[in-house]
């Protein structure tokens, strides 16, 4: 009672082929690979556990509430040696994403500023920047890095020697001394205050701008005016003095987080340079020429036409670079920065041995930034609905 | 009279045109006026070129008897001096092979002959048969380093590359998930990270009779790196190309493994070239961070150079040095990419 089947298909009876679907397949591979991955992990797992018990390694993370005993050179929170090793993570964290805030916000305005000047109508500006670009691009980043470092910072002269700034900043090989705003009664009221002007500033231009451009710039002048009047009596800058040794009182910032600071924004900013440059021309010709035809000026033109198309285009690449820098920060280690790598994964991991833990912890750090960054950047393009282009 | 009033045009249109152009253009010129002419001072006029040590030296201006005196170190680290030549044939017979893989189309001649030169490659590098003495992967060093760890990065990462970039596109969901987050993982994570599992976790990882040394963990772990970076860049080959190649591959009777051999990938790889030698030169800046694990590249070469007692103060020039070549080799590098862009675009 066979049917007629055409030669194409194979010759074997149907009753035999029931397992041997696509689907059933596809289901063995997976269950083959998943046994494999099991069978590889669990025997890692396995040496490393073995390991770790030769070494006299005890697993586990309570290491963290053990006393650190070492110093920290810089740090944005209360520290001092007596504190955790938990209490270093945390310090190693926020002066990562210090260095990549800082980071980034300069990288920014330095890409954007030579991307622009790479399709001035300038010569001048043109060729330095498209130097700029292929000279930054084309070195790694660790040797920008210790150019700044060993190079520029290092060599600077001692405190006696500064080279100040209008006497209030102060730049020599042990940092950067700016002064520092202190506040003289020590209620947080003058600081409420302060923010509140600043949001009925930022109300009132907003209402003005749709109604009445002109009064935009007077209103902005009043609102700093009187934000000056009423926070400025209240706080004093601390300007950064002389004593016998070294500075004391202002705000110091060390030559590590400077060395830091400049190459990687230097560095990204001719990453970010290229992008401006690649989203600013992908702009089709005739938009310019149509905005122009409407009569609108240069600076409108380019405010209002080109930059929200170009953005489009930067947008999704800038995000990268951002987290590229992020990542790329963890070369504090090769200066001593106390950053994350270095402070926890560098003088954590050696004194307290804890290898796997500690690059477990400080890799998912750094993998959640990663994720957190692109999850945001996901959630941005589709409320900008960009990814449907 | 003709030229004269052309140029002013030019100078006209190109750098006076308005009043901020002007205003940049004398901005620009004073900041080079101001810069251009103390560097090269530094760099030529006061600069020395003779010598033996420091004391030949001015402290006006760079030292180049510093990077003549180190050279050899910059190049090969600490690999004997009697020994180079091995490195120079190895860099001929690679050269050779490639021009040979280039005359014949064959994948398989080229898999052939790249695992013949790999099998060359080690045993003239390393050695310790065929009555060459070994030299130890401590004592290899400088750029010489440098390219060893970025060329076997990168070519040892592709195989796991392309397997990475094809599971993405996997129609099983298991296969398709883990490779996402493998992806995910190392591309998640800094390089310093990696190398510091390499230099530390890796060995607990292994048996205790297998030891396997220090470039050897570094070169695994950033493979796994590079081969992450690489399958997302196959993968845009892969998205690249129109979905009626591959239907047309099925129709034709072809297995999945024949489809990708045959159809997909030929043309998918052929597109990211320049996307591969992109990945290539950030590799090749990557490679320098080595140095933190310990391992003497070309920039680890120049910062312990820099830290010679005898010279003192040359970090300068040292840093200017390695600026030049990784500027030579990354430039030259990115124009080839450019220059392949450009050919597939017409």
């Amino acid at each position: 009672m066979e049917r007629w089947r055409p030669s194409l298909c194979s010759t074997v009876p149907v009753s035999s082929m029931k397992f041997n679907t696509r689907k059933t397949r596809a289901w063995i591979y997976q269950a083959l690979f998943i046994a494999c991955i099991i069978a590889i992990g669990s025997l890692l797992i396995h040496t490393l556990l073995q390991n770790l018990e030769q070494q006299g390694i005890v697993t586990g993370f309570n290491f963290l509430s053990q006393n650190a005993g070492f110093g920290i050179v810089f740090s944005l929170i209360d520290y001092s040696e007596s504190d955790s090793y938990g209490r270093v993570f945390w310090v190693g964290l926020t002066n990562t994403l210090l260095v990549a805030g800082l980071g980034i916000l300069f990288a920014t305005i330095i890409g954007f500023v030579v991307g622009v000047a790479r399709l001035s109508n300038n010569f001048l500006a043109k060729q330095l920047a498209s130097f700029y670009i292929s000279l930054f691009r084309n070195v790694p980043l660790l040797l920008h890095l210790f150019f700044w470092y060993f190079a520029i910072l290092q060599p600077l002269p001692g405190p006696r020697q500064s080279i100040d700034f209008f006497d209030m900043v102060f730049l020599n090989n042990r940092g950067l001394y700016i002064p520092k705003l202190i506040s003289e009664d020590q209620s947080n009221g003058w600081l409420w205050l302060m923010a509140g002007l600043i949001v009925i500033t930022l109300v009132l231009i907003r209402v003005l701008r749709s109604t009445h451009k002109k009064y935009v710039w007077f209103a902005s002048i009043i609102g700093a005016i009187m934000i000056w009047i009423g926070v400025a009596p209240t706080y004093t800058a601390e300007i950064p003095t002389l004593t016998r040794f070294n500075f004391s009182g202002g705000i110091v910032i060390i030559p590590e987080l400077t060395a830091l600071v400049l190459a990687l924004s230097l560095y990204t900013a001719s990453y970010i340079a290229e992008i401006v440059r690649a989203g600013i021309s992908s702009v089709d010709k005739g938009q310019v020429e149509a905005a122009q035809s409407l009569g609108l000026r240069p600076n409108h033109t380019l405010r209002l036409i080109i930059i929200p198309q170009a953005m489009r285009l930067i947008v999704p690449p800038l995000t990268n670079q951002y987290l590229n820098l992020t990542k790329n920060s963890s070369l504090a280690a090769a200066i001593a920065y106390p950053d994350l790598v270095s402070i926890f994964a560098g003088t954590t991991l050696n004194q307290t041995g804890q290898a796997v833990e500690i690059l477990f912890i400080t890799m998912l750090v750094y993998l959640s930034i990663s994720l957190s960054i692109s999850f945001s950047m996901s959630l941005y393009e589709r409320s900008k609905q960009w990814s449907k282009t | 009279m003709y030229y004269v009033a052309v140029s002013l045009r030019w100078l006209k249109d190109n750098l006076f045109s308005n009043a901020v152009n002007t205003l940049t253009t004398l901005s620009l010129t004073a900041f080079l006026l101001w810069s251009l002419p103390p560097l090269i001072d530094w760099m030529i006029i006061n600069a020395s070129f003779v010598g033996s040590s420091n004391n030949d030296c001015n402290n006006e201006g760079a030292c180049w008897v510093f990077i003549r005196e180190f050279f050899p170190r910059l190049m090969f680290g600490s690999y004997p001096e009697s020994e180079r030549w091995r490195i120079y044939s190895t860099g001929i017979i690679a050269i050779l092979f490639i021009f040979t893989a280039r005359q014949y189309h064959r994948t398989a001649f080229s898999v052939i002959l790249f695992g013949l030169f790999s099998i060359i490659a080690v045993t003239l590098l390393y050695g310790g048969f065929l009555g060459l003495s070994r030299v130890d992967t401590h004592q290899w060093g400088g750029l010489f380093l440098t390219i060893v760890i970025a060329t076997v990065g990168i070519v040892g990462a592709f195989p796991l590359g392309i397997l990475l970039a094809l599971g993405r596109q996997s129609h099983l969901p298991v296969i398709r998930a883990f490779c996402h987050v493998f992806i995910e993982l190392w591309r998640g994570v800094p390089l310093i990270t990696v190398l510091f599992m390499a230099s530390v976790m890796l060995p607990l990882f292994l048996p205790d009779n297998i030891d396997i040394n220090k470039l050897l963990r570094a070169l695994l772990c950033i493979m796994l790196f590079a081969s992450a970076y690489l399958a997302e860049v196959i993968r845009g080959g892969l998205q690249s190309l129109p979905s009626g190649q591959q239907e047309a591959a099925s129709a034709l009777g072809l297995t999945y493994w024949q489809q990708m051999r045959y159809i997909i990938l030929p043309q998918a790889l052929q597109r990211v070239i320049p996307g591969i030698v992109n990945t290539f030169i950030g590799l090749f800046k990557d490679t320098t961070l080595v140095l933190i694990i310990g391992l003497f590249d070309f920039l680890g070469i120049v910062q312990s150079a820099a830290t010679n007692p005898e010279w003192l103060g040359r970090a300068n020039e040292g840093y200017a040095f390695a600026a030049l070549i990784f500027w030579i080799f990354c430039f030259s590098m990115s124009r080839y990419s450019l220059h392949l862009e450009r050919k597939q675009d017409q």
